[in-house]
């Protein structure tokens, strides 16, 4: 269980970075971070003692391989992260342009 | 700081550039290629194409790139690579239902095996592909903006 | 396994030094580090598509976060009530690890999974489909619903970009916008 423990603890560290800081690519990265821990996390329950790669060979035959099926997940999981932190820096492109500022507490005007 | 940006960097790392920007590209295709036999698949070879090109815009400065693949032809690699995984999708109807892996099966681990996935490996790395590279397209034209202005 | 539990710690080190640096290239550049080890570990934890995968979207995520960064500045400033936000953020973080840590009871014991339906995957999956991968099987022939959204994800993404940085803003009233040929 330690293991899960220290995957959460890296949770953790990102979900401070997003709560705590005010510079908004600071909290890019917090986000960047606790994606990370989750994809760890799924790969983690998946895993097999003395588990072989979920790929078979024309020569051996292979009995024990780890779960494949978590892995399908996190492959999709991963390019969809890549997507919504460029939409994030866009956003961010933006904001810098109008306020001049990446200081989450400058910025307090709702109308456009 | 702007004329050098669009110019690209120093001497030595054009050279290099050069020299292995096809090996890139050829690697990416490889991966798609053989994504039901080895590890890889749709997706890791079309962020190694994105990044093929990417190197390329790095490099060089934004003019060459852009000649390389133009903003209409990246537009039309997308969204045919959208359209080709749906209609591989549609047409397992003919066979029974919606995705169904109507191309006969083959011998396991050769190239030519497993049906439909290959073809679908090769929609989805274009369209991953040319998706990426023109987010950073756009995102580096914005900056141009900005270093005009002031 | 002990390498395992060695590069889970440089991870939550890189982690807290990508936090704490004030310097916003040297932050990006932890969290690439942090990219690293975690594709190492998916190595080590046999999982080769998703860490060729992970390795090439996090340069690319690297390349894009420095580019949008490069000669920004970074302003640090503290108003009042700092101390009060602090405990506040801290105690909710600790109790956010306690009843997670407590909630880890009832997974199985770490590498003895219940593969109850990918039992059938991994003995039917050649006859079935004919592919050696068999993650790629997966993802293309048994699940490949999955895979339609996330490819309508990525094109959402893509056109929400493109919307986001267009030239073209609100119209004002009485107001003429000229439009940039892009």
């Amino acid at each position: 269980m330690i293991i899960y423990l220290l995957c959460l603890i890296l949770f953790c560290c990102g979900l401070y970075c997003i709560l705590r800081k005010r510079n908004i690519i600071k909290i890019i990265l917090g986000i960047i971070i606790a994606e990370y821990a989750v994809n760890l996390f799924f790969i983690l329950v998946a895993y097999r003692m003395e588990g072989r790669s979920p790929i078979l060979s024309s020569e051996v035959e292979i009995v024990n391989m780890v779960d494949p099926l978590p892995q399908a997940l996190v492959l999709t999981a991963i390019v969809i992260g890549l997507a919504t932190t460029a939409l994030l820096v866009a956003l961010a492109m933006r904001i810098y342009e109008k306020y001049k500022t990446f200081d989450i507490t400058k910025i307090k005007e709702l109308r456009g | 700081m702007s004329k050098e940006d669009e110019k690209g960097m120093s001497l030595i790392v054009k050279v290099i550039t050069r020299l292995t920007v096809g090996l890139i590209l050829l690697y990416g295709i490889y991966i798609v290629l053989h994504g039901h036999v080895s590890p890889g698949g749709g997706f890791a070879g079309g962020v190694i194409i994105a990044l093929s090109f990417v190197h390329l815009m790095l490099a060089y400065g934004k003019d060459v790139a852009l000649k390389k693949l133009p903003k209409t032809a990246m537009s039309f690699f997308e969204s045919m690579g959208a359209i080709m995984f749906l209609g591989i999708a549609l047409l397992g109807f003919t066979g029974g239902y919606f995705f169904l892996n109507f191309i006969s099966k083959g011998e396991p681990f050769r190239l030519f095996s497993a049906g439909i996935i290959p073809l679908c490996n090769i929609a989805i790395s274009l369209k991953v592909g040319a998706g990426l590279f023109a987010i950073f397209v756009v995102l580096v034209l914005l900056k141009f903006e900005w270093e005009k202005k002031e | 396994m002990i390498e395992l539990y060695v590069l889970l710690i440089f991870m939550i080190i890189g982690a807290i030094i990508a936090i704490e640096m004030k310097d916003l290239l040297s932050s990006v550049i932890a969290v690439g580090a942090v990219g690293l080890g975690l594709s190492i570990v998916l190595l080590i934890l046999k999982a080769p598509d998703v860490a060729i995968t992970q390795l090439v979207v996090e340069i690319l995520c690297l390349i894009i976060l420095i580019r949008a960064t490069l000669k920004k500045d970074l302003p640090f400033s503290t108003t009042g009530r700092w101390l009060l936000n602090a405990l506040i953020t801290i105690s909710f973080i600790v109790i956010f690890l306690f009843i997670g840590a407590r909630s880890f009871k009832d997974l199985p014991e770490f590498g003895y999974p219940i593969m109850r339906v990918a039992k059938i995957y991994l003995k039917e999956g050649l006859n079935k489909t004919g592919a050696s991968n068999l993650v790629a099987s997966v993802i293309l022939d048994f699940r490949a619903y999955d895979t339609l959204g996330e490819a309508t994800v990525l094109f959402t993404a893509v056109i929400g970009v493109l919307a986001i940085i267009r030239r073209i803003g609100r119209k004002k009233k009485n107001e003429v916008v000229e439009e940039d040929d892009e």
